[in-house]
C-alpha cells in the first residue's frame, strides 16, 4: 500500500479519496480502531498537520468516529459507508460515461466493453 | 494555551557591505507546531536568516525573539540549527561526536542518534574523515534531529544525499514532528520536501516574502505544485536587446 500522489491536486483532498477507498473496500473494517495520524502520516510521507486535516474531514463525512484521546475508530454505521460507496460509485461511472461519449460510443456499446472488460478481468 | 510565536523576527536589517542590505526590514514569524519551506533563488539570504537566528551573525538592526525570549546565549538552547556546511573535526570518530553531543547539549537523545545511525548504515567507528560527503551529511543531521528542540534550523538539509537516503530523512523529520516545536527548511529541492511542508515562503531578493502560505491551500487555490509556482514566481525574464 504505498502512497502515490499527483500534482496539483491538493494533498488532504488526495489523501481524503484514498482512506475513504480503504474504509469502503473494508481495509479499516466498522468499528476497528483507525491508525494515528503520525502513523499515516510516517507512512505516507507527509506533514502531520496535513494528514490530521484529511481525517478530520473523514470525520465531518461521519466515515470517522473520534474518541477523544483514544485515537479514532471507523463508524458503526454500515449504511453510511454504504452510502458513501454509492456516492463514490456514481463519481466514476459518471466520469466514465462522459468520456464515452467524448469517444462517441453509444449506450450498448458502453456496456458491452464493461462486460468484456469486467470478465476478463475476473 | 501560550501561541507565542517559536520565532519571530521583527524589522531585521543585515548587510555585509555598505549599501547592500541582504535582509531589509525583514518580518518574519513562525507559529508552534509547523515545518516550513523556506526557498528562494540563490543569494536571497535564506542562510544569512538562519544565521542571524541561531547567532552565528549579529544583525545591524531589529529583533529576534525565540519562543518569545529575546535572542540570546539562552535561546542557543532551544535552537537546533544544521549550517549549509559540516563543522566537525574530519579526526573525529561518529562515536566520539555522539558523546560530544551528548555534553553539549542536555536535551540531545543518544538512543535516537544510535538507531538513525544504523538505520543509514553508517558506521560508528569510522572517523569523519574516512565518510563520503553524503554520510557526513547525513550524519550531521542526525546529530541535529537527535535534539528536542523547540526550533531546528535545517540550511539544505538533503542537497548531497541520495533519493533513498532523503526519503528517510523526510521521514525523520515527520517522526520528530511535535506540536511544540518548528521546523525550518530551505532547499532547492522543492518536489521533495513538498509533502512535508505546512507553510511554504518565498524569499526573494532583500528579503522580502514574495509569496507565502498553507502549503495545501495553495494548491487547491493555484492547482499547482510549489515547484510549478516557484519556478512562476522567480522566472527569469528573457533578455530582449
Amino acid at each position: 500500500m504505498a502512497w502515490k500522489f499527483e500534482a496539483g491536486i491538493p494533498l488532504s483532498q488526495q489523501i481524503v479519496d484514498r482512506l475513504r477507498r480503504d474504509v469502503i473496500s473494508g481495509v479499516y473494517p466498522p468499528g476497528s480502531l483507525f491508525p494515528t495520524v503520525r502513523q499515516l502520516a510516517f507512512s505516507a510521507s507527509v506533514n502531520p498537520n496535513t494528514m490530521q486535516k484529511a481525517l478530520l474531514m473523514l470525520e465531518e463525512e461521519g466515515l470517522l468516529v473520534t474518541l477523544g484521546t483514544q485515537g479514532r475508530i471507523v463508524t458503526n454505521d454500515t449504511e453510511k459507508i454504504e452510502l458513501s460507496k454509492k456516492q463514490c460509485t456514481e463519481a466514476e461511472i459518471g466520469a466514465m460515461i462522459k468520456r464515452a461519449k467524448e469517444l462517441s460510443l453509444s449506450r450498448d456499446e458502453l456496456i458491452k466493453f464493461i462486460r468484456k472488460g469486467w470478465n476478463e478481468n475476473e | 494555551m501560550n501561541d507565542t510565536p517559536v520565532l519571530q523576527c521583527k524589522n531585521l536589517t543585515k548587510s555585509y557591505k555598505l549599501g547592500t542590505n541582504v535582509l531589509d526590514n525583514f518580518n518574519f514569524s513562525v507559529p508552534k507546531g509547523k515545518i516550513i519551506g523556506l526557498l528562494g533563488p540563490n543569494g536571497c539570504g535564506k542562510s544569512t536568516l538562519l544565521k542571524l537566528v541561531s547567532g552565528l551573525l549579529v544583525p545591524n538592526s531589529g529583533e529576534i525573539e525565540i519562543c518569545g525570549i529575546p535572542r540570546s546565549e539562552e535561546t542557543n538552547s532551544l535552537i537546533s540549527y544544521l549550517p549549509e556546511r559540516t563543522y566537525f573535526n574530519s579526526r573525529m570518530r561518529v562515536s566520539e561526536l555522539i558523546d560530544y553531543f551528548s555534553d553539549f547539549f542536555p536535551d540531545f537523545d543518544r538512543e535516537l542518534a544510535a538507531k538513525m545511525l544504523d538505520d543509514l548504515a553508517i558506521p560508528k567507528g569510522e572517523r569523519l574523515r574516512a565518510l563520503s560527503k553524503g554520510m557526513k551529511e547525513k550524519v550531521q543531521l542526525v546529530m541535529v534531529m537527535s535534539r528536542r528542540a523547540k526550533l531546528y534550523l535545517l540550511d539544505e538539509p538533503i542537497g548531497g544525499v541520495d533519493p533513498a537516503s532523503r526519503e528517510y530523512i523526510l521521514n525523520t523529520i515527520i517522526g520528530n514532528y511535535s506540536p511544540e516545536s518548528s521546523v525550518i527548511i530551505t532547499t532547492h529541492l522543492i518536489t521533495d520536501i513538498e509533502p512535508v511542508l505546512d507553510e511554504f515562503a518565498f524569499m526573494g531578493w532583500g528579503g522580502t516574502i514574495l509569496r507565502a502560505g498553507d502549503a495545501d491551500t495553495v494548491r487547491a487555490a493555484t492547482g499547482k505544485t510549489l515547484d510549478e509556482l516557484f519556478r512562476e514566481v522567480f522566472r527569469y525574464a528573457p533578455q530582449n536587446t
